[in-house]
């Protein structure tokens, strides 16, 4: 029986004084992402009076609210029935999706630490850059930064632990690796993942019309380039660093 | 147009206001200002709408040159304050005439200090907020050569105090029970609860350390949670276990686990403890915590009304002339809530 099916979840909790968290399951896995995507996307069609916003992370829809106006009884009540509405572990991703193809520097000066985490996932290097510069991923979820996102599910050779040390920075467009994860840095950060890849992608522009390049549900590929051809790709597209995008058909 | 031109700025200075809310989902935390019960004082006294945006002070001020005639409010973590060389009351609203001279000092208590303009700072919107949210990438610090402008300001009412209960010198949080809380042992649990702790020098925007003796609160499982939202008040516990408090400004997500969530009215404290004030955690149910939560939020809808003119010694006033002594006897029954002003 997958976790996804134990009798403990979906389950209900309290985020401090003004939220609700729906959580899916306690470990990532598709169907409880997919899950959290379809719930979230259900909630805000038709959004209750006192509801001030909603998220997703991994496996959780948050609701924040107003407690003045909603009370906490009402909101878990109508959250309940919602849940019983339908089996969202089995729902379709959301529709509008877009597809990324990434160009990325694996290794070098640019991402020091490919070398360790393919030693650690037992490859060689050339082979860790076909795994993973092969796999297509999807923006689990965004967060801890202005557009920065969770990326996965890489394959289990890739479940490697967080780092013991933090690495003092990683820049902007920085692809870092752990428990089957990418992440994709917005701006320059200290991190408890290992930094394989780097790209040119700035995530948040606050310049433009639409700040967010990047949206939960998004799928992306970061395709191995030369170091060379990586530099000239960001200096011509300093937005993008070469990355391209197209819808995905639903 | 009427401001304030900065001529000099502390390094933690920025325009701030209630922040964004609603962009949780794209990574980016409501930020604002650090105590906004500081920017409902500010409000109160110059009789306007909390929405707008004022000077937040990072343990020391600036020197500003007025441009135009200004009413200003000074409120949150006092600090020393001069216009043209004369004391200004903290917690009260002033008239600043153009070309008039303003020093904003060191804290004397607590962290930051607040600087409103009537008519707010009318800097361009961002998402729907002037706020600066640097970890964000929003916006920036205000520097020397800055001109703050100020908004259309609707009132003339100036020369308004406002007593204010001291939230600069640590003290109680209350704190609920969040949806992690479970995972550390009950005995951890009342523990935290038990210890006293003291602002660590680990402090900012996003969050406050709080350092204590003895062992670190850790949890079960601690190093293979998934990653979950994260909510302003939130007590998280790094890898030794050691808490920060997080504030506004805070990461969207993270994956180090949360204690419990300090209620928002108590996080003015937190923001505003200086280096080594002694704070301590009370444990209140859900209950309590919005019981306790709405009579705050009845407090601050109160303010306006509790603005009232200052009352001036004459042995305190350096230069009497220099004074409006009639200035805050124009309007001071005004209630811009009842008005309507305040939308």
């Amino acid at each position: 029986m997958g976790v996804q099916e134990s009798s403990n979840f979906p389950v209900i909790r309290t985020v401090g004084l003004q939220g609700l968290l729906v959580t899916f399951a306690d470990k990532l896995s598709e169907p409880s992402n997919r899950a959290a995507l379809a719930f979230q996307g259900a909630l805000e069609q038709g959004l209750m009076t006192g509801v001030i916003e909603t998220s997703t992370s991994l496996a959780s829809v948050f609701v924040r609210f107003d407690p003045s106006e909603l009370s906490h009884d009402v909101l878990r009540e109508q959250l309940q029935g919602l849940l019983a509405d339908r089996d969202w572990y089995a729902a379709p991703l959301p529709e509008g999706r877009r597809f990324w193809r990434v160009p990325t520097v694996y290794g070098t000066d640019l991402a020091p630490q490919l070398a360790e985490a393919a030693d650690a996932a037992g490859m060689t290097e050339a082979q860790a850059i076909d795994s993973l510069g092969s796999a297509r991923v999807r923006v689990l979820t965004i967060g801890f930064a202005a557009s920065q996102p969770y990326l996965g599910t890489l394959g289990e050779e890739w479940d490697l632990p967080r780092q013991t040390e933090l690495t003092p920075m990683v820049p902007q467009g920085a692809l870092v690796q752990a428990i089957r994860q990418f992440v994709l840095f917005t701006a320059p950060a200290p991190t408890g993942w290992r930094h394989v890849g780097q790209t040119g992608m700035r995530l948040f522009r606050p310049e433009m019309e639409d700040p967010f390049a990047l949206r939960a549900g998004d799928e992306l590929i970061f395709e191995p380039v030369a170091r060379a051809d990586f530099l000239r790709l960001r200096e011509d597209d300093p937005l993008n660093g070469g990355a391209t995008v197209s819808e995905i058909a639903s | 147009m009427n401001g304030l031109k900065v001529l000099s700025a502390g390094p933690l200075m920025s325009v701030q206001d209630m922040g964004r809310p609603g962009l949780l989902e794209r990574g980016i935390s409501q930020g604002g200002a650090a105590d906004v019960l500081a920017l409902a004082e500010g409000a109160g006294l110059l009789s306007q709408g909390a929405g707008l945006a004022a000077l937040e002070m990072g343990g020391i001020g600036g020197t500003f040159e007025a441009v135009g005639t200004l009413r200003i409010a000074l409120t949150g973590a006092p600090m020393t304050a001069t216009l043209d060389g004369v004391a200004l009351t903290w917690n009260a609203s002033h008239l600043v005439e153009a070309g008039q001279k303003l020093v904003i000092g060191a804290a004397r208590r607590g962290v930051y200090g607040y600087l409103h303009l009537g008519g707010g700072i009318d800097t361009d919107r961002f998402l729907g907020s002037r706020a600066a949210h640097l970890t964000g990438g929003i916006g920036q610090a205000v520097t020397e050569g800055d001109l703050l402008p100020a908004g259309q300001d609707a009132q003339r009412e100036i020369g308004l105090g406002l007593e204010v209960e001291d939230r600069f010198s640590g003290g109680a949080l209350r704190i609920v029970k969040s949806f992690q809380s479970s995972l550390f042992a009950d005995d951890v649990l009342a523990r935290f609860g038990d210890t006293q702790f003291n602002r660590g020098v680990r402090a900012n925007r996003m969050g406050v350390e709080m350092v204590s003796d003895g062992e670190g609160f850790s949890a079960a499982g601690q190093l293979n949670i998934l990653s979950e939202v994260i909510v302003p008040g939130d007590v998280q516990m790094t890898g030794d276990g050691k808490p920060f408090v997080l504030l506004r400004e805070c990461q969207t997500t993270g994956g180090y686990p949360r204690i419990g969530t300090v209620l928002p009215c108590d996080l003015a404290r937190v923001a505003q403890s200086g280096n080594g004030a002694a704070l301590q955690f009370d444990w209140v149910s859900l209950e309590e915590g919005l019981a306790i939560q709405a009579k705050h939020d009845a407090f601050v809808k109160s303010l306006p009304g509790q603005c009232q003119p200052l009352i001036r010694d004459p042995l305190d006033m350096a230069d009497l002339l220099s004074y409006q002594l009639v200035g805050g006897a124009v309007s001071a029954n005004a209630d811009p809530f009842e008005n309507g002003e305040n939308t």
